[in-house]
């Protein structure tokens, strides 16, 4: 049976929008002022507001709807854009907030990360703040006496416990504030976006522990930007979009999904008329980029990555120069692949005045299922950047199966794949 | 969804069955939060907790001076100090926990919008940190006492039923204001004042059997009327008499604003961290 199951949820705020205040006597505002506090005093939960100052109530929907199951020992991703109502549902399911319509099953006990820190009073020590906030997120005072070695050693600030927190460094005040929270031991975490905070080695460290902590069964439901800790920690996922659930299941596919939906479609505008940064010299620019393989154009929605391409760029060239070239394989995260003429190849090419057409071929890239973009431009090493295309052409990979096995590695969390044999020795 | 099949259902309107029992599972956090308070008030101060002890002597002192020495108000056959000190002590818990009760919830907001837990354990933990104090100022009683050669009678036994009253008074006002201040923040100017009124209305200074005698069921509406009278009952033995009519008035209107408050901050809790 699901650990947690949400029935068509819904949050609905009250946004008031206050206009110009009309003409009015002082008599009137007197007596609508001495009926708003009747209204006040009788019906205190329903929002009044008085005609005279003419303000206007809009419903806002955080949540629309909502259903979905989460089964135990699940780790699910929650993802969307600002706005979409992800803390509002955690709020929900942790009991800060309450629905507006709808019903939530719940069976175990939950702990929500929703803030850093929780509850920490700055004048007090590190020791006591450890456990008013043990207290705050829900253990009692024996359980935090039992774990609070545990808790000094994970956040490190074995030195500054008897400091007051309001001395302690930023890095010092989140690894501690984690260390709490992460010593919860509950059915279910709830963690919204904490790891936002942190330098790269507390937001390891607590990656880490969520994954321990996952593996030993609790349930995790997990909000975050952060794309790769997401992929690294969750293998489902749902995406909301304007309080609805536009995505569930598979989290690779979920984050996929949500980043075609906010990418911008720069290559939909021809390259020639792509508008160039100022830092570019421009002596030269690139007015087209092509990809083919043996000699045919490709499909750019379905490219087949264990196949070897050619990318050809057309240069317009305004007077006799020379120039090295730029390629680069992207997603939305990184750059996937590198190629620059001038740097890997020490290869100039001189290019008269007018049209020229360089090609570069490339190996199969076996790259996963996903959107990839390739950036492209002219540029001279360690001199000059003459110009610079990002996103110029984007592509589709739709599965990838080397092998020809039926088993898409699209479906585990490796990016790219190196082909390799295995055998007998 | 059968409801049966799950522990915990969250739905609009619903949060009565598991409250008591959370309660129970929260307790810890009552005196963690009290103890957080008290901790705090005291940080960075080199005498630390002697003020708490200092604050109510001074203020002794000082009403010893101005009311006792100066206005020669009549002291029922008691020692001047003992009897002022026998209705400031109620008459601080109440002026200091109303204070910090009405303005908990606001001044948690913090945790209120980030963590579960239900929302009656704030303003409780406020009264009791200041029930703390008035364990402190009793015993500065019990000091003064001795040095008056002051020995109290049977009736000094009764005196954790007016405590209790005043605990109720305290928390059933404190309660109100709070749940109103989240929403409507004029309170934060209302209660101030009414705790400057409240201390000239009420028999502090001087004793309530200078009230005449129609007007004296009126004033027992004060309901802080009742737990000073009783104080001063308790703890001066027969040198004090109770107006027995008035109290029992005052009484029954702090258990109807008790039991009131709880009532309203139970309705309102949910949206509080939406208004706050």
């Amino acid at each position: 049976m699901s650990i947690i199951k949400v029935e068509k949820l819904s949050k609905k705020y009250i946004l008031s929008h206050q206009q110009r205040e009309s003409y009015t006597t002082l008599r009137d505002v007197i007596s609508e002022k001495v009926k708003a506090v009747g209204r006040m005093v009788l019906h205190p939960l329903t929002v009044h507001h008085s005609p005279l100052t003419n303000s206007s109530q809009e419903e806002f929907w955080a949540l629309k709807d909502v259903s979905f199951e989460i089964n135990q020992g699940d780790r699910v991703g929650i993802i969307g854009r600002n706005g979409a109502g992800k803390s509002t549902l955690l709020k929900i399911l942790s009991r800060i907030t309450e629905p507006t319509s709808g019903k939530i099953g719940i069976n175990g006990r939950v702990a929500s990360l929703l803030e850093v820190g929780t509850g920490f009073h700055p004048e007090l020590t590190g020791r006591e703040n450890i456990f008013l906030n043990g207290a705050i997120l829900g253990m009692g005072r024996v359980e935090i006496k039992r774990k609070f070695d545990e808790i000094v050693t994970f956040a490190e600030v074995e030195r500054f416990l008897d400091t007051s927190v309001k001395h302690y460094s930023s890095g010092m005040y989140v690894r501690l504030a984690f260390a709490v929270a992460a010593h919860l031991e509950p059915d279910i975490l709830i963690v919204d976006e904490v790891l936002a905070v942190g330098d790269a080695l507390f937001q390891k460290k607590c990656l880490g522990k969520m994954e321990d902590v996952g593996r030993d069964g609790t349930t995790v439901l997990f909000v975050s930007h952060n794309m790769a800790s997401i992929r690294a920690l969750c293998e489902k996922g749902f995406l909301l979009d304007g309080g609805e659930i536009a995505f569930n299941g598979n989290i690779s596919e979920a984050i996929e999904t949500y980043l075609s939906k906010i990418r911008f479609c720069p290559d939909c505008i021809p390259v020639a008329l792509r508008e160039r940064g100022s830092r570019y010299s421009l002596r030269a620019r690139i007015v087209d980029i092509e990809i083919e393989s043996r000699d045919e154009p490709l499909n750019l929605d379905t490219v087949d990555s264990t196949q070897s391409f050619s990318v050809i760029l057309t240069i317009e060239s305004y007077s006799d120069t020379k120039s090295g070239i730029y390629l680069a394989i992207r997603d939305q995260i990184q750059v996937l692949n590198w190629f620059d003429s001038g740097h890997l190849h020490r290869e100039i090419f001189s290019l008269k005045k007018g049209l020229s057409k360089i090609e570069c071929n490339i190996n199969p890239t076996y790259l996963t299922s996903g959107s990839y973009s390739m950036d492209c431009g002219l540029t001279i090493p360690n001199q000059e950047w003459i110009d610079f295309v990002p996103s110029a052409l984007s592509f589709t990979v739709n599965g990838l199966d080397p092998y020809g096995s039926g088993f898409d590695l699209s479906q585990t969390f490796a990016r790219y794949h190196v082909h390799h044999e295995w055998k007998r020795i | 969804m059968k409801n049966e099949e799950y522990q915990l259902v969250i739905e609009a309107g619903r949060s009565e069955l598991h409250y008591w029992r959370d309660l129970w599972h929260f307790r810890e956090l009552f005196w963690f939060l009290s103890w957080r308070d008290i901790l705090v008030r005291y940080k960075q101060t080199t005498i630390g907790i002697a003020w708490s002890v200092l604050r109510p002597l001074l203020t002794m002192v000082i009403f010893t001076i101005i009311f006792g020495k100066l206005a020669k108000l009549p002291a029922d056959g008691v020692p001047y100090p003992i009897m002022v000190f026998a209705a400031m002590l109620p008459w601080q818990f109440f002026a200091n926990s109303l204070s910090e009760c009405s303005n908990s919830l606001v001044a948690n907001s913090n945790i209120l919008t980030k963590v579960y837990f239900p929302r009656l354990i704030v303003p409780t933990s406020a009264v009791i940190v200041n029930l703390v104090d008035f364990l402190i100022s009793f015993a500065i009683l019990t000091v003064l006492m001795a040095w008056y050669r002051f020995i109290p009678d049977w009736r000094m036994l009764t005196l954790p039923i007016f405590l209790g009253l005043a605990f109720l008074t305290s928390f059933g006002f404190g309660l109100w204001f709070a749940a109103l201040n989240v929403k409507y923040r004029d309170f934060r100017y209302v209660v101030p004042f009414i705790v400057q009124f409240g201390l000239y209305v009420s028999p502090v200074g001087f004793s309530s059997s200078v009230i005449p005698e129609r007007w004296r069921l009126l004033y027992a509406l004060n309901p802080m009327v009742g737990v000073i009278d009783g104080f001063r009952w308790a703890i001066l033995g027969g040198n004090a008499q109770l107006y027995w009519p008035g109290f029992w008035l005052s009484a029954g209107f702090t258990i109807l604003i008790f039991l009131s408050a709880v009532r309203y901050f139970r309705n309102t809790e949910r949206a509080f961290a939406d208004i706050i």
